[in-house]
Protein backbone atom coordinates (compact mmCIF):
# COMPACT_ATOMS: atom_id res chain seq x y z
CA UNK A 1 0.00 0.00 0.00
CA UNK A 2 1.35 3.39 -0.93
CA UNK A 3 2.08 6.10 1.60
CA UNK A 4 -0.81 8.23 0.25
CA UNK A 5 -3.22 5.32 0.54
CA UNK A 6 -2.20 4.64 4.13
CA UNK A 7 -2.59 8.30 5.03
CA UNK A 8 -6.01 8.29 3.40
CA UNK A 9 -7.09 5.23 5.37
CA UNK A 10 -5.92 6.73 8.67
CA UNK A 11 -7.65 10.03 7.85
CA UNK A 12 -10.89 8.27 6.94
CA UNK A 13 -10.79 6.22 10.15
CA UNK A 14 -10.17 9.30 12.25
CA UNK A 15 -13.01 11.17 10.57
CA UNK A 16 -15.34 8.24 11.15
CA UNK A 17 -14.53 8.09 14.87
CA UNK A 18 -14.89 11.87 15.18
CA UNK A 19 -18.28 11.68 13.48
CA UNK A 20 -19.40 9.00 15.93
CA UNK A 21 -18.36 11.16 18.89
CA UNK A 22 -20.19 14.20 17.51
CA UNK A 23 -23.26 12.08 16.82
CA UNK A 24 -23.21 10.75 20.40
CA UNK A 25 -22.89 14.23 21.92
CA UNK A 26 -25.60 15.72 19.72
CA UNK A 27 -27.91 12.78 20.43
CA UNK A 28 -27.37 13.19 24.15
CA UNK A 29 -28.12 16.90 24.01
CA UNK A 30 -31.20 16.32 21.86
CA UNK A 31 -32.79 13.87 24.32
CA UNK A 32 -32.37 16.17 27.32
CA UNK A 33 -35.81 17.65 27.86
CA UNK A 34 -36.31 21.40 27.93
CA UNK A 35 -36.12 23.19 31.27
CA UNK A 36 -39.25 24.51 32.96
CA UNK A 37 -38.94 27.50 35.28
CA UNK A 38 -40.89 27.96 38.47
CA UNK A 39 -43.43 30.75 38.64
CA UNK A 40 -43.07 33.67 41.03
CA UNK A 41 -39.83 35.25 42.04
CA UNK A 42 -37.15 34.76 44.62
CA UNK A 43 -37.52 34.06 47.53
CA UNK A 44 -40.91 32.37 46.97
CA UNK A 45 -41.62 30.38 43.86
CA UNK A 46 -44.09 27.74 42.77
CA UNK A 47 -43.74 24.57 40.74
CA UNK A 48 -46.75 22.75 39.33
CA UNK A 49 -46.42 19.15 38.21
CA UNK A 50 -48.67 16.30 37.25
CA UNK A 51 -48.17 12.57 37.03
CA UNK A 52 -49.89 10.47 34.41
CA UNK A 53 -50.24 6.70 34.29
CA UNK A 54 -49.55 6.56 30.57
CA UNK A 55 -48.08 9.34 28.50
CA UNK A 56 -50.25 8.49 25.51
CA UNK A 57 -47.89 9.80 22.84
CA UNK A 58 -44.79 8.67 21.02
CA UNK A 59 -42.13 7.55 21.69
CA UNK A 60 -43.52 5.64 24.68
CA UNK A 61 -47.27 5.78 24.77
CA UNK A 62 -47.61 3.48 27.79
CA UNK A 63 -44.87 4.93 29.99
CA UNK A 64 -45.75 6.59 33.26
CA UNK A 65 -44.49 10.15 33.44
CA UNK A 66 -44.25 13.48 35.20
CA UNK A 67 -45.14 16.70 33.37
CA UNK A 68 -44.38 20.26 34.44
CA UNK A 69 -46.43 23.39 33.88
CA UNK A 70 -44.56 26.30 32.34
CA UNK A 71 -44.99 29.88 33.58
CA UNK A 72 -47.23 30.37 30.52
CA UNK A 73 -49.59 27.70 31.82
CA UNK A 74 -48.70 25.06 29.24
CA UNK A 75 -47.97 21.47 30.29
CA UNK A 76 -44.49 20.47 29.16
CA UNK A 77 -43.16 16.93 29.02
CA UNK A 78 -40.08 17.66 31.08
CA UNK A 79 -38.52 16.92 34.44
CA UNK A 80 -35.80 19.55 34.30
CA UNK A 81 -37.01 22.15 36.76
CA UNK A 82 -35.43 25.55 37.38
CA UNK A 83 -35.78 27.23 40.78
CA UNK A 84 -33.85 30.05 42.46
CA UNK A 85 -31.32 29.49 45.22
CA UNK A 86 -32.04 30.31 48.88
CA UNK A 87 -35.77 30.32 48.26
CA UNK A 88 -38.91 28.61 49.40
CA UNK A 89 -40.29 26.37 46.69
CA UNK A 90 -43.92 25.36 46.93
CA UNK A 91 -44.78 22.35 44.81
CA UNK A 92 -48.25 21.32 43.72
CA UNK A 93 -48.58 17.89 42.18
CA UNK A 94 -51.79 16.85 40.45
CA UNK A 95 -51.72 13.12 40.77
CA UNK A 96 -53.69 11.29 38.07
CA UNK A 97 -52.21 7.84 38.54
CA UNK A 98 -53.60 5.05 40.72
CA UNK A 99 -51.85 3.71 43.82
CA UNK A 100 -49.09 1.12 43.53
CA UNK A 101 -47.78 1.16 47.06
CA UNK A 102 -44.29 1.83 48.32
CA UNK A 103 -41.74 -0.95 48.22
CA UNK A 104 -40.19 0.58 51.32
CA UNK A 105 -42.93 1.97 53.62
CA UNK A 106 -40.30 4.28 55.11
CA UNK A 107 -40.91 6.69 52.23
CA UNK A 108 -44.51 7.15 53.38
CA UNK A 109 -43.25 9.89 55.66
CA UNK A 110 -42.24 13.20 54.10
CA UNK A 111 -38.72 14.40 54.73
CA UNK A 112 -37.20 17.78 54.17
CA UNK A 113 -40.47 19.66 53.78
CA UNK A 114 -41.21 22.80 55.76
CA UNK A 115 -42.83 21.69 58.99
CA UNK A 116 -42.21 18.04 58.14
CA UNK A 117 -45.69 17.86 56.66
CA UNK A 118 -47.46 17.85 53.32
CA UNK A 119 -50.97 18.51 52.21
CA UNK A 120 -53.22 15.99 50.45
CA UNK A 121 -56.53 17.21 49.09
CA UNK A 122 -56.62 19.97 51.69
CA UNK A 123 -55.55 17.84 54.66
CA UNK A 124 -52.19 18.35 56.31
CA UNK A 125 -50.46 15.02 56.96
CA UNK A 126 -47.29 13.77 58.63
CA UNK A 127 -47.40 10.38 56.95
CA UNK A 128 -49.26 8.64 54.14
CA UNK A 129 -50.35 5.04 54.35
CA UNK A 130 -47.69 3.47 52.10
CA UNK A 131 -50.30 1.34 50.35
CA UNK A 132 -52.04 4.47 49.08
CA UNK A 133 -48.95 5.94 47.43
CA UNK A 134 -48.72 6.16 43.69
CA UNK A 135 -45.37 7.94 43.34
CA UNK A 136 -42.93 10.00 45.34
CA UNK A 137 -41.24 13.29 44.61
CA UNK A 138 -37.76 12.93 46.05
CA UNK A 139 -34.64 15.08 45.87
CA UNK A 140 -32.27 12.88 47.89
CA UNK A 141 -29.36 15.29 47.83
CA UNK A 142 -31.56 17.95 49.43
CA UNK A 143 -33.13 15.47 51.85
CA UNK A 144 -36.59 15.94 50.34
CA UNK A 145 -39.03 13.08 49.79
CA UNK A 146 -42.80 13.34 49.61
CA UNK A 147 -45.23 10.49 48.93
CA UNK A 148 -47.98 11.19 46.42
CA UNK A 149 -51.36 9.69 47.07
CA UNK A 150 -52.83 7.72 44.18
CA UNK A 151 -56.28 7.90 42.68
CA UNK A 152 -58.63 5.14 43.79
CA UNK A 153 -58.62 2.15 41.45
CA UNK A 154 -62.37 2.43 40.92
CA UNK A 155 -62.41 6.19 40.45
CA UNK A 156 -64.51 7.37 37.55
CA UNK A 157 -63.27 9.53 34.72
CA UNK A 158 -59.62 8.50 34.98
CA UNK A 159 -57.12 10.17 32.72
CA UNK A 160 -55.38 8.05 30.10
CA UNK A 161 -53.50 10.54 27.92
CA UNK A 162 -51.22 13.39 28.93
CA UNK A 163 -51.70 16.15 29.69
CA UNK A 164 -54.54 15.39 32.06
CA UNK A 165 -56.90 18.11 33.11
CA UNK A 166 -58.40 18.86 36.47
CA UNK A 167 -61.86 17.65 35.50
CA UNK A 168 -60.45 14.13 35.53
CA UNK A 169 -59.95 12.02 38.67
CA UNK A 170 -56.93 13.19 40.62
CA UNK A 171 -55.49 13.98 44.03
CA UNK A 172 -53.72 17.23 44.83
CA UNK A 173 -50.54 17.15 46.88
CA UNK A 174 -48.84 20.34 48.06
CA UNK A 175 -45.64 20.86 50.02
CA UNK A 176 -42.82 23.34 50.40
CA UNK A 177 -39.09 23.05 50.81
CA UNK A 178 -36.16 25.41 50.89
CA UNK A 179 -33.32 25.59 48.41
CA UNK A 180 -29.77 26.44 49.38
CA UNK A 181 -26.76 27.22 47.26
CA UNK A 182 -26.92 26.88 43.48
CA UNK A 183 -26.41 23.45 42.04
CA UNK A 184 -27.81 20.64 39.94
CA UNK A 185 -29.71 18.08 41.98
CA UNK A 186 -31.27 14.88 40.71
CA UNK A 187 -34.80 14.05 41.67
CA UNK A 188 -36.68 10.82 41.27
CA UNK A 189 -39.66 8.68 42.17
CA UNK A 190 -39.12 5.95 44.77
CA UNK A 191 -42.07 3.84 43.68
CA UNK A 192 -41.24 0.99 41.30
CA UNK A 193 -43.78 2.33 38.85
CA UNK A 194 -42.36 1.24 35.50
CA UNK A 195 -45.02 -1.18 34.36
CA UNK A 196 -43.73 -4.25 32.61
CA UNK A 197 -40.08 -3.78 33.58
CA UNK A 198 -38.17 -6.08 35.95
CA UNK A 199 -38.71 -4.92 39.51
CA UNK A 200 -40.64 -1.95 38.10
CA UNK A 201 -37.46 0.06 37.77
CA UNK A 202 -36.62 0.09 34.07
CA UNK A 203 -37.81 2.35 31.26
CA UNK A 204 -39.37 5.53 32.62
CA UNK A 205 -37.66 5.06 35.99
CA UNK A 206 -34.28 5.20 34.27
CA UNK A 207 -35.05 8.04 31.84
CA UNK A 208 -34.67 11.75 32.38
CA UNK A 209 -37.91 13.47 31.36
CA UNK A 210 -40.16 10.70 32.66
CA UNK A 211 -39.84 9.70 36.32
CA UNK A 212 -36.40 11.20 36.94
CA UNK A 213 -35.08 14.67 36.45
CA UNK A 214 -32.91 17.52 37.60
CA UNK A 215 -33.69 20.37 39.90
CA UNK A 216 -31.56 23.23 38.62
CA UNK A 217 -31.03 25.62 41.51
CA UNK A 218 -29.69 28.87 40.11
CA UNK B 1 36.48 -6.88 36.19
CA UNK B 2 36.02 -10.10 34.22
CA UNK B 3 37.56 -10.85 30.88
CA UNK B 4 35.94 -12.06 27.69
CA UNK B 5 38.27 -12.98 24.85
CA UNK B 6 40.99 -11.12 26.65
CA UNK B 7 38.87 -7.96 26.98
CA UNK B 8 38.29 -6.63 30.50
CA UNK B 9 34.56 -6.33 31.25
CA UNK B 10 32.85 -4.59 34.19
CA UNK B 11 30.90 -6.82 36.62
CA UNK B 12 27.44 -5.78 35.50
CA UNK B 13 25.66 -8.16 37.88
CA UNK B 14 27.35 -6.69 40.94
CA UNK B 15 26.62 -3.16 39.74
CA UNK B 16 22.93 -3.89 39.13
CA UNK B 17 22.61 -5.64 42.48
CA UNK B 18 24.30 -2.75 44.29
CA UNK B 19 22.09 -0.11 42.66
CA UNK B 20 19.00 -2.19 43.38
CA UNK B 21 19.98 -2.70 47.04
CA UNK B 22 20.59 1.02 47.57
CA UNK B 23 17.32 2.03 45.94
CA UNK B 24 15.42 -0.65 47.86
CA UNK B 25 16.96 0.48 51.14
CA UNK B 26 15.72 3.99 50.40
CA UNK B 27 12.31 3.11 48.92
CA UNK B 28 11.01 0.55 51.39
CA UNK B 29 11.28 2.76 54.50
CA UNK B 30 9.67 5.58 52.50
CA UNK B 31 6.82 3.26 51.51
CA UNK B 32 6.26 2.11 55.07
CA UNK B 33 6.75 5.38 56.89
CA UNK B 34 5.69 8.08 54.42
CA UNK B 35 3.28 6.54 51.87
CA UNK B 36 1.87 3.88 54.24
CA UNK B 37 -0.16 6.22 56.44
CA UNK B 38 -1.91 7.50 53.31
CA UNK B 39 -2.77 4.15 51.77
CA UNK B 40 -6.45 3.13 51.80
CA UNK B 41 -8.69 2.72 53.57
CA UNK B 42 -7.91 4.24 57.02
CA UNK B 43 -7.45 3.24 60.64
CA UNK B 44 -10.95 4.21 61.75
CA UNK B 45 -11.84 0.60 62.54
CA UNK B 46 -9.84 -2.49 63.45
CA UNK B 47 -10.89 -4.01 60.12
CA UNK B 48 -9.78 -0.98 58.12
CA UNK B 49 -6.47 -0.90 59.99
CA UNK B 50 -5.82 -4.53 59.02
CA UNK B 51 -6.55 -3.69 55.41
CA UNK B 52 -4.17 -0.73 55.47
CA UNK B 53 -1.47 -2.92 57.03
CA UNK B 54 -2.01 -5.44 54.24
CA UNK B 55 -1.70 -2.70 51.64
CA UNK B 56 1.53 -1.45 53.23
CA UNK B 57 3.07 -4.94 53.35
CA UNK B 58 2.07 -5.74 49.79
CA UNK B 59 3.40 -2.42 48.49
CA UNK B 60 6.63 -2.82 50.45
CA UNK B 61 7.09 -6.29 48.92
CA UNK B 62 6.15 -5.18 45.45
CA UNK B 63 8.50 -2.21 45.27
CA UNK B 64 11.81 -4.18 45.43
CA UNK B 65 10.55 -6.43 42.64
CA UNK B 66 9.49 -3.46 40.54
CA UNK B 67 12.80 -1.72 41.27
CA UNK B 68 14.78 -4.76 40.15
CA UNK B 69 12.98 -4.72 36.82
CA UNK B 70 13.39 -0.97 36.38
CA UNK B 71 17.07 -0.96 37.40
CA UNK B 72 17.87 -3.76 34.99
CA UNK B 73 15.88 -2.00 32.26
CA UNK B 74 17.59 1.36 32.72
CA UNK B 75 21.03 -0.22 33.18
CA UNK B 76 20.58 -2.15 29.96
CA UNK B 77 19.66 1.02 28.14
CA UNK B 78 22.73 2.74 29.48
CA UNK B 79 25.40 0.05 29.14
CA UNK B 80 24.22 -2.56 26.67
CA UNK B 81 23.56 -0.25 23.75
CA UNK B 82 25.23 -1.00 20.48
CA UNK B 83 25.15 1.19 17.42
CA UNK B 84 26.66 0.65 14.04
CA UNK B 85 27.29 -2.77 12.52
CA UNK B 86 26.10 -6.02 14.00
CA UNK B 87 28.20 -7.30 16.87
CA UNK B 88 29.45 -10.75 17.66
CA UNK B 89 27.25 -13.10 19.62
CA UNK B 90 27.93 -13.02 23.36
CA UNK B 91 29.16 -15.90 25.47
CA UNK B 92 26.67 -18.72 26.13
CA UNK B 93 24.58 -18.44 29.27
CA UNK B 94 24.89 -21.37 31.60
CA UNK B 95 22.57 -22.40 34.38
CA UNK B 96 23.51 -21.62 37.97
CA UNK B 97 21.96 -24.12 40.34
CA UNK B 98 22.67 -21.99 43.39
CA UNK B 99 20.87 -18.96 41.92
CA UNK B 100 17.96 -21.12 40.79
CA UNK B 101 17.60 -22.69 44.22
CA UNK B 102 17.78 -19.29 45.89
CA UNK B 103 15.06 -17.94 43.58
CA UNK B 104 12.74 -20.90 44.25
CA UNK B 105 13.28 -20.72 48.01
CA UNK B 106 12.84 -16.96 48.19
CA UNK B 107 9.64 -16.85 46.12
CA UNK B 108 8.18 -19.90 47.87
CA UNK B 109 8.85 -18.49 51.32
CA UNK B 110 7.39 -15.14 50.31
CA UNK B 111 4.20 -16.63 48.90
CA UNK B 112 3.74 -19.06 51.79
CA UNK B 113 4.37 -16.34 54.37
CA UNK B 114 1.76 -14.13 52.70
CA UNK B 115 -0.71 -17.01 52.65
CA UNK B 116 -0.21 -17.69 56.36
CA UNK B 117 -0.44 -14.02 57.22
CA UNK B 118 -3.52 -13.54 55.00
CA UNK B 119 -5.28 -16.53 56.54
CA UNK B 120 -4.49 -15.29 60.03
CA UNK B 121 -5.86 -11.83 59.21
CA UNK B 122 -8.98 -13.27 57.62
CA UNK B 123 -9.92 -15.92 60.16
CA UNK B 124 -7.90 -15.92 63.37
CA UNK B 125 -7.76 -12.16 63.92
CA UNK B 126 -11.44 -12.10 62.83
CA UNK B 127 -10.98 -8.79 61.11
CA UNK B 128 -12.12 -10.30 57.85
CA UNK B 129 -11.47 -8.86 54.43
CA UNK B 130 -14.04 -6.10 54.78
CA UNK B 131 -16.46 -7.87 52.48
CA UNK B 132 -19.71 -9.36 53.68
CA UNK B 133 -19.46 -12.96 54.78
CA UNK B 134 -22.98 -13.99 53.93
CA UNK B 135 -25.59 -14.96 56.52
CA UNK B 136 -23.23 -17.24 58.49
CA UNK B 137 -19.92 -15.43 59.01
CA UNK B 138 -16.81 -17.49 59.64
CA UNK B 139 -14.57 -14.68 60.87
CA UNK B 140 -16.28 -13.33 63.96
CA UNK B 141 -14.59 -10.72 66.11
CA UNK B 142 -14.33 -11.00 69.86
CA UNK B 143 -17.58 -9.85 71.42
CA UNK B 144 -19.63 -10.52 68.30
CA UNK B 145 -22.34 -12.12 70.47
CA UNK B 146 -23.17 -8.66 71.76
CA UNK B 147 -22.68 -6.83 68.47
CA UNK B 148 -24.98 -3.94 67.66
CA UNK B 149 -26.99 -5.06 64.62
CA UNK B 150 -27.46 -2.41 61.95
CA UNK B 151 -29.35 -3.34 58.82
CA UNK B 152 -28.26 -1.64 55.62
CA UNK B 153 -30.98 -1.60 52.97
CA UNK B 154 -30.06 -0.75 49.40
CA UNK B 155 -32.78 0.47 47.08
CA UNK B 156 -32.78 2.37 43.84
CA UNK B 157 -31.29 4.86 44.64
CA UNK B 158 -30.78 5.43 48.31
CA UNK B 159 -29.54 3.69 51.44
CA UNK B 160 -31.68 3.35 54.54
CA UNK B 161 -30.67 1.82 57.86
CA UNK B 162 -32.61 -0.14 60.48
CA UNK B 163 -31.75 -0.62 64.13
CA UNK B 164 -33.60 -3.72 65.39
CA UNK B 165 -32.46 -3.21 68.98
CA UNK B 166 -34.04 0.24 68.94
CA UNK B 167 -37.56 -0.80 68.00
CA UNK B 168 -36.81 -1.39 64.33
CA UNK B 169 -36.09 2.29 63.80
CA UNK B 170 -35.34 3.12 60.15
CA UNK B 171 -33.26 6.15 59.18
CA UNK B 172 -31.80 7.82 56.13
CA UNK B 173 -28.53 8.51 57.91
CA UNK B 174 -26.03 6.21 59.57
CA UNK B 175 -24.26 6.64 62.86
CA UNK B 176 -22.51 3.93 64.89
CA UNK B 177 -20.93 4.03 68.35
CA UNK B 178 -17.19 3.90 68.93
CA UNK B 179 -15.52 0.92 70.68
CA UNK B 180 -18.52 -1.27 69.89
CA UNK B 181 -18.70 -4.30 67.64
CA UNK B 182 -21.25 -3.50 64.94
CA UNK B 183 -22.75 -6.19 62.73
CA UNK B 184 -23.91 -4.74 59.42
CA UNK B 185 -26.66 -6.84 57.88
CA UNK B 186 -26.61 -5.75 54.26
CA UNK B 187 -29.52 -6.48 51.94
CA UNK B 188 -31.46 -4.95 49.06
CA UNK B 189 -35.05 -4.35 48.09
CA UNK B 190 -34.46 -4.50 44.36
CA UNK B 191 -31.32 -4.91 42.28
CA UNK B 192 -27.83 -5.69 43.56
CA UNK B 193 -26.07 -2.82 45.27
CA UNK B 194 -22.81 -2.82 47.24
CA UNK B 195 -22.46 -1.10 50.59
CA UNK B 196 -19.05 0.54 50.57
CA UNK B 197 -18.22 2.35 53.79
CA UNK B 198 -14.75 3.40 52.76
CA UNK B 199 -13.07 4.42 56.01
CA UNK B 200 -14.74 1.58 57.90
CA UNK B 201 -13.09 -0.92 55.59
CA UNK B 202 -16.41 -2.45 54.54
CA UNK B 203 -17.54 -3.31 51.04
CA UNK B 204 -20.42 -5.79 51.17
CA UNK B 205 -22.82 -6.71 48.38
CA UNK B 206 -26.46 -5.84 48.98
CA UNK B 207 -28.52 -8.55 47.31
CA UNK B 208 -32.29 -8.92 47.56
CA UNK B 209 -33.19 -11.92 49.71
CA UNK B 210 -29.68 -12.23 51.17
CA UNK B 211 -28.48 -11.20 54.63
CA UNK B 212 -24.83 -10.30 54.10
CA UNK B 213 -23.04 -9.77 57.42
CA UNK B 214 -19.94 -7.62 57.91
CA UNK B 215 -18.44 -6.66 61.27
CA UNK B 216 -16.65 -3.48 62.27
CA UNK B 217 -15.29 -2.15 65.52
CA UNK B 218 -14.57 1.57 65.35
CA UNK B 219 -11.46 2.69 67.23
CA UNK B 220 -12.07 6.43 67.01
CA UNK B 221 -14.88 8.87 66.45
CA UNK B 222 -15.02 10.47 63.03
CA UNK B 223 -16.86 10.36 59.74
CA UNK B 224 -16.82 7.94 56.84
CA UNK B 225 -17.96 7.98 53.25
CA UNK B 226 -20.67 5.63 52.01
CA UNK B 227 -20.94 4.73 48.35
CA UNK B 228 -22.59 2.12 46.19
CA UNK B 229 -19.90 -0.01 44.55
CA UNK B 230 -22.18 -1.92 42.19
CA UNK B 231 -23.52 -0.30 39.05
CA UNK B 232 -27.21 -0.30 39.91
CA UNK B 233 -28.95 2.02 37.49
CA UNK B 234 -29.45 5.64 36.50
CA UNK B 235 -28.58 7.29 39.82
CA UNK B 236 -26.01 4.75 41.01
CA UNK B 237 -23.41 7.48 41.30
CA UNK B 238 -25.62 9.43 43.66
CA UNK B 239 -25.97 6.72 46.31
CA UNK B 240 -23.54 8.58 48.52
CA UNK B 241 -23.74 9.59 52.14
CA UNK B 242 -21.52 10.54 55.03
CA UNK B 243 -21.76 8.35 58.11
CA UNK B 244 -20.49 9.12 61.59
CA UNK B 245 -18.78 7.26 64.42
CA UNK B 246 -20.00 8.80 67.67
CA UNK B 247 -19.33 8.34 71.34
CA UNK B 248 -21.86 6.03 72.96
CA UNK B 249 -23.53 8.98 74.65
CA UNK B 250 -23.80 10.95 71.40
CA UNK B 251 -25.01 7.83 69.60
CA UNK B 252 -27.85 7.35 72.10
CA UNK B 253 -28.82 10.99 71.69
CA UNK B 254 -28.77 10.56 67.91
CA UNK B 255 -30.99 7.47 68.17
CA UNK B 256 -33.45 9.31 70.40
CA UNK B 257 -33.69 12.19 67.94
CA UNK B 258 -34.09 9.83 64.98
CA UNK B 259 -36.91 7.97 66.75
CA UNK B 260 -38.67 11.25 67.33
CA UNK B 261 -38.21 12.41 63.73
CA UNK B 262 -39.40 9.12 62.26
CA UNK B 263 -42.16 8.37 64.75
CA UNK B 264 -44.98 8.99 62.29
CA UNK B 265 -43.97 6.23 59.90
CA UNK B 266 -43.00 3.67 62.57
CA UNK B 267 -46.42 1.98 62.59
CA UNK B 268 -46.21 1.33 58.86
CA UNK B 269 -42.77 -0.30 58.86
CA UNK B 270 -42.72 -4.08 58.52
CA UNK B 271 -41.37 -6.13 61.41
CA UNK B 272 -37.62 -6.30 61.35
CA UNK B 273 -36.40 -9.19 59.26
CA UNK B 274 -33.05 -10.28 57.86
CA UNK B 275 -34.42 -9.99 54.32
CA UNK B 276 -37.50 -8.52 52.73
CA UNK B 277 -39.65 -9.50 49.80
CA UNK B 278 -41.84 -6.44 49.68
CA UNK B 279 -44.67 -5.85 47.28
CA UNK B 280 -44.86 -4.63 44.66
CA UNK B 281 -42.20 -6.63 42.88
CA UNK B 282 -43.70 -5.78 39.52
CA UNK B 283 -46.26 -3.19 38.64
CA UNK B 284 -49.39 -4.46 37.04
CA UNK B 285 -49.69 -1.53 34.68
Amino acid sequence: MSRAARLGAVGAGTAFVAALIVYYIVSFLMVTPPGVAATGSKPRVHLTLQTVASFGHEPHTDWVSYLARSPGGKWVHSTVLHVPSYSTVTVTVYQFDTATGLRNPFWGQPHGTIGGTFNVDGKTLKVLDPDLASHTFAIPDLGVTVPLKGVADDAKNQCSVAPCNLSEAHTTVTFSFKTGKPGKFRWQCFVPCAAGFPLGFGGPMQSIGWMDGYLMVG
Amino acid sequence: MTTIAGERMPRHGIRILTIWLVLTAIAVPLIVLVLGPHLPPSRLTAEAASQRDANIVMTALLVPIALLVVVFFVYSFAFFRQSGDAILDGPPIKGHSGAQLLWIVLTSVTVLALAVWGSYTLVVSAHGAGGGQGPSPIAQPKGHEHALPVQVIGQQWEWTFRFPTYGGLETRDLAIPVHTVVAFHVTSLDVTHSFWAYELGVKADAVAGVDNVAYVNARNTGSFQIRCAELCGLWHGHMAKTGHVLTMQAFRAWIALARKQNAAVAKYLPDYNRVYFPAPLRRAG
